[in-house]
């Protein structure tokens, strides 16, 4: 897992040093033609935004005169945005300007443009070593602490005898590395997740055994969530929606679909799924995590040859350990990994089988990862899976409703064809604020699923209320409501993200991923900082998620900011501030990469 | 010194040794050598040239990516619900007499829960937008895990968001590969898959036969007498469910907790069915045969049943149930459960408590429907009398399954048309561990009148015989 960012960064910044060397088109020429094409209205509104669009990741100029115009880009109603103080008006609307955010400077091939900007910074090798061991010596003080003291955590009653129930390190690591900052996460909230969210706040009288709410509240913007549209409302058309559709047709079916649990709303959702994507058909499912786990299988056996992202989810994961199918993984958004893993897989067949073809090789990805903040490189991936004569298998689960024009996606954002996607999944926890997944596809494939898939036949049929959501925010997001409301707020994300992710690099902070996508990761490295970051964050109001082994490589410790539509520049301005300061507190500024001076123009 | 006195011993042997057994060890090493090397070198077949691999790659014909799938499978097929579900239900066009929806307590007609759910969503909205661990813990789900934890008068419970992934994700959080796992053939999907997922060795015994599993674990003990350092490290669980969605039947909970304290077992049940159906006060299975709750490992169920809400929880031991926070795969990777469909659960808890009469009042009523249910002339009645969950068989077995399934659906199909709503219960044949028996599965609810029993015995009766 660890030596995974040394190759990959090497690759990032080899295409990168070529195309600001001579402007030299290298590699893969004939690949994709997704972002460079654009008609000509397009091409004008990106020469009038190329104007202020200095990639903050790449333009050189020299670090120390940052500062100064950084404080200019503050806006002056910074001040007056704070979520306690609830006196602005978070006007959204009225900031919104026409100019669509660039796309692509015109001259670079896509892939060079994918990777000029994405971020992968490598780690400064002090930071390496102190992150290293400043995690030895947690696991070293965290077994002394077990040697000596007597845990307090509950032991097993009336099972005397029995072999252990628990890995030794894994019942360690929660208990004695895990615990320190374990109060980052599963914070308890009281409200909507939306721009805002209610903390219950919850005290420690033990380290981290176990917590007591102290019976007051803290209002913080919101970070963490997944709302990436803003759909998370309780009020409004879509919460009216579901209200009215509970009151009619109740919470639940108690039955699965092939039984007594299919009705004309989930038909309805699956039709205008399928019109979303622009496929022949869709399928819905009541668990986004369940979609994967459940379904893979029915897709693949034991014969067939799956070629995997290194960063992608654990539903993923699960799914294709319940498939039998060989796994082979490639480096994280490489394309030339993938082309050699997919070549070998090919040329040698399967091995279980003495060289055999595969019966069918699938190549698996996601559209936004998740930890990673980068977008698959879809057009490549498409030149290869024809190529190879390989299936595709997209995971929008992050990228659906974020990214494209239109909100439909990866294949929006990158102008392709969805039906060049074999199986388009996502979930609708995200950008719709209900909750479920969705295949998307062939109405063969479709077919097929309705008579093979787990979930299909024996989960429970969604509720109404949480179908009806997921209906009317898809309408709203299509315009098919009459309304404005959903191209703005694809509009407006957009913008944030661009905004915040430019901010955050002038600032000097290390970010991964690509710059148009909403999921912001930044990193902090050490373990220790994990906590003190999100600790301090929340004593400004603002809510964020850490994340550290072992859900990232112990190396990359790091925070994750999620951006949403409605999230005003105001509200963004008082992040930035409030991450500036602890930035500067806590040295996270390592990026070595050089600022861009100019002011960060919304 | 020590060096030289090494080098002096080496030296030693080398002298005292045959010159045979040197040229056979120096060609032993040799050999050695030689396998790592091939095998490092060469991988499996001698490596391709590049116009050898492209010409593999142009020659590649995969299989489609799915098959062709007939028109007229029966899964295609789907009933169309056109009103709320309750004790009546429109299917397709028919106002019918529901029995076949799991609503057991008919909870889903209750206003109560609806509007306390509603109220909810005014505060939360309706998706938590997040998994638990990043702001998708709501002060509900918190109050959801305590009450449920109080109700079982367990320590701790733990709610995931999808009935199938509770039990699923619950199984594997503990068994991993080189454990054993006894586990009962009729089991239904959601555990086969949990189990699958475990990578663990897998041990069926026959339908609630006692005798069976003990057959199988006197055969373990056997196997660990001889490998006992094996032993020390195979934990061993025991899987069950309360009432078994595919039978009806009741587990033998009292010799099933026997034999785990014999042979060491965990015991793993899944009350999908049995939680808020089984027991007086609604507690399942364990009050039922009166069994103390501690024996009990981790008991897990679904909410989408009694509680007629989505998705399920486990619920023990602190020491048990508080690994799957960080461990539960179904739990850390999903979007917690809406908060509206929390709060119907907490709801439904509240009705529990407050009328624990209601689970008399569904015992008494598949009491009656079972008696009444004995008397098909062409079909037989599987389960437990006390069973919310019932099968009916073809009592004439028909050439084979899809026969069988194809003159059921024809039935349910006519009973639909007459107004009682019944359904064959759905398998996916080729995917479960052995194919299931098709049959009618019966869902009783709690608000059926003895009339309305006698109303669907007659229906079915009359088309059973028309059919059949």
């Amino acid at each position: 897992m660890g030596n995974f960012d040394g190759d990959s960064g090497t690759v990032f910044e080899q295409s990168y040093a070529t195309t600001n060397g001579n402007g030299r088109v290298a590699g893969a020429n004939g690949i994709g033609n997704g972002a460079a094409n654009f008609s000509p209205p397009e091409k004008q509104e990106l020469l009038s935004q190329r104007k202020f669009s200095a990639p903050a990741y790449t333009e050189i100029r020299t670090r120390r005169c940052h500062s100064k115009p950084t404080n200019d880009a503050k806006s002056p109603s910074l001040i007056n945005y704070h979520p306690e103080k609830k006196s602005i008006s978070n006007g959204h609307a009225s900031v919104l300007s026409e100019s669509k955010p660039n796309q692509a400077e015109g001259k670079l091939s896509p892939e060079q443009e994918h990777f000029q900007k994405t971020s992968f910074e490598e780690v400064p090798l002090h930071t390496a070593c102190l992150t290293y061991l400043g995690f030895y010596l947690l696991m070293i003080l965290g077994y002394i602490n077990q040697l000596l003291f007597v845990p307090k955590v509950a032991t097993e009653k009336g099972r005397e005898g029995y072999v252990k129930l628990y890995d030794a390190f894994e019942s360690f690591y929660s208990r004695y590395v895990y615990r320190r900052i374990k109060d980052c996460w599963n914070r308890p909230i009281c409200s909507v997740p939306g721009e805002e969210l209610t903390l219950k706040d919850r005290v420690t009288d033990d380290y981290g055994w176990s917590f007591k709410f102290t019976g007051t509240e803290t209002r913080c913007l919101n970070l963490g969530s997944y709302n990436y549209l803003g759909f998370a409302a309780a009020t409004g058309r879509c919460a009216d929606d579901s209200e009215e559709s509970a009151q009619e047709s109740g919470l639940a079916y108690c039955s699965s679909r092939c039984e007594l649990g299919d009705n004309e709303q989930l038909q309805e959702l699956e039709a205008q799924t399928a019109r979303y994507f622009g496929v022949e058909d869709a399928i819905v499912f009541g668990m986004g995590f369940a979609t994967n786990a459940l379904n893979l299988p029915s897709l693949i056996g034991p014969n067939s040859l799956v070629i995997s992202d290194e960063k992608n989810h654990a539903s993923i994961i699960l799914g294709l350990r319940l498939s039998g199918a060989t796994t082979k993984v490639f480096k994280h958004n490489n394309m030339r990994d993938l082309e050699r893993v997919l070549r070998q897989g090919i040329c040698y067949g399967n091995p279980k089988k003495g060289g055999q073809p595969w019966d069918k090789v699938l190549i698996l990805v996601e559209g936004i990862f998740s930890m990673e903040g980068s977008i698959v490189r879809l057009p490549e991936i498409i030149a290869l899976k024809k190529k190879y004569k390989a299936y595709l298998y997209l995971d929008e689960a992050h990228s659906v409703g974020a990214m494209g024009s239109r909100g439909r996606g990866v294949t929006d954002y990158f102008n392709v064809d969805p039906k060049e996607v074999d199986i388009l999944m996502g979930t609708f926890t995200k950008s719709f604020g209900s909750a479920g997944g969705y295949l998307a596809g062939s109405k063969k494939l479709i077919d097929f699923l309705r008579t093979n898939s787990h979930a299909h036949c024996y989960a429970a049929s969604i509720s109404p209320p949480i179908a009806q959501q997921i209906l009317t925010s898809m309408k709203t997001i299509m315009g098919e409501d009459g309304t404005e409301i959903g191209r703005k707020k694809i509009h407006q994300l957009a913008r944030n993200t661009r905004y915040f992710r430019r901010r955050l690099a002038q600032l000097g902070v290390i970010t991964y991923g690509h710059e148009d996508s909403p999921v912001v990761p930044m990193l902090v490295y050490l373990f220790s900082k994990i906590g003190a970051v999100v600790r301090t964050l929340t004593t400004r109001h603002i809510a964020a998620v850490g994340a550290g082994f072992p859900a990232t490589p112990i190396m990359e410790g790091r925070i994750r900011f999620c951006l949403s539509a409605a999230h005003t520049k105001e509200q963004l301005d008082f992040a930035l501030e409030a991450i500036d300061e602890i930035a500067d507190d806590l040295g996270l500024k390592y990026s070595r990469k050089p600022r861009d001076p100019n002011p960060v123009v919304y | 010194m020590v060096a030289i006195q090494l080098f002096n011993e080496i030296g030693s042997i080398f002298r005292n040794t045959p010159t045979f057994a040197l040229v056979l060890e120096t060609l032993l090493v040799i050999t050695v050598i030689w396998l790592l090397l091939h095998r490092r070198g060469g991988g499996r077949r001698r490596r391709l040239t590049k116009e050898e691999e492209d010409q593999i790659i142009a020659d590649f014909e995969p299989e489609p990516l799915v098959g062709d799938t007939d028109p007229d499978h029966p899964l295609l097929r789907t009933r169309i619900v056109q009103s709320k579900v309750g004790k009546q239900i429109r299917v397709d066009g028919h106002d019918c007499l529901n029995l076949g929806s799991h609503n057991y307590l008919g909870f889903l007609e209750d206003q109560e829960i609806l509007d306390e759910a509603c109220k909810s969503l005014r505060k939360y909205g309706v998706g938590s937008c997040g998994p638990r661990g990043f702001y998708g813990t709501m002060d509900v789900h918190l109050d959801l895990e305590d009450r449920i934890a109080k109700f079982m008068g367990l320590e701790e419970a733990i709610v995931y968001s999808y009935g199938f992934s509770t039990v699923a994700s619950a199984i594997p959080a503990y068994a991993k590969r080189g454990d054993i796992i006894f586990v009962d053939e009729a089991v239904n999907f959601a555990i086969q898959k949990g189990l699958d997922a475990s990578r663990s060795t897998i041990a069926f015994f026959k339908h609630n036969d006692v005798e069976d599993l003990e057959r199988l674990l006197i055969e373990m003990e056997k196997r660990d007498q001889k490998n006992p350092k094996k032993a020390l490290k195979t934990r061993r669980f025991l899987v069950a469910e309360g009432i078994y969605m595919n039978t009806g039947e009741i587990c033998p909970l009292p010799e099933l907790v026997a034999l785990r304290q014999k042979y060491k077992l965990r015991l793993f049940l899944d009350e999908s069915i049995s939680f808020g159906t089984l027991g007086q006060g609604g507690h399942g299975v364990t009050e039922h045969f009166n069994v103390d709750r501690d024996e009990i490992d981790l008991i897990s169920a679904g909410m989408e049943g009694s509680m007629a809400t989505i998705g399920g929880f486990c619920v023990g031991s602190h020491f048990i149930a508080e690994h799957q926070r960080l461990s539960g795969l179904g739990y850390i990777f999903s979007a917690s459960l809406p908060p509206m469909l929390t709060q119907a659960a907490i709801s439904a808890l509240d009705r529990f408590e407050r009328e624990p009469k209601i689970f008399e009042q569904l015992q008494s009523k598949a009491k009656t429907l079972h008696q009444k249910f004995s008397q098909f002339s062409k079909l037989t009645l599987r389960g437990n009398e006390l069973s919310p969950v019932k099968h009916l068989y073809l009592a004439q077995a028909a050439e084979n399954f899809d026969k069988e399934l194809k003159l059921l659906t024809e039935l349910a199909d006519k009973c639909i048309a007459r107004g009682v709503a019944v359904v064959q219960a759905a398998y996916l044949q080729n995917r479960e561990r052995q194919p299931v028996r098709p049959s009618i599965r019966i869902a009783v609810n709690r608000l059926l009148e003895d009339a309305d029993i006698a109303t669907a015995f007659e229906v079915i009766e009359s088309v059973s015989n028309a059919v059949l």
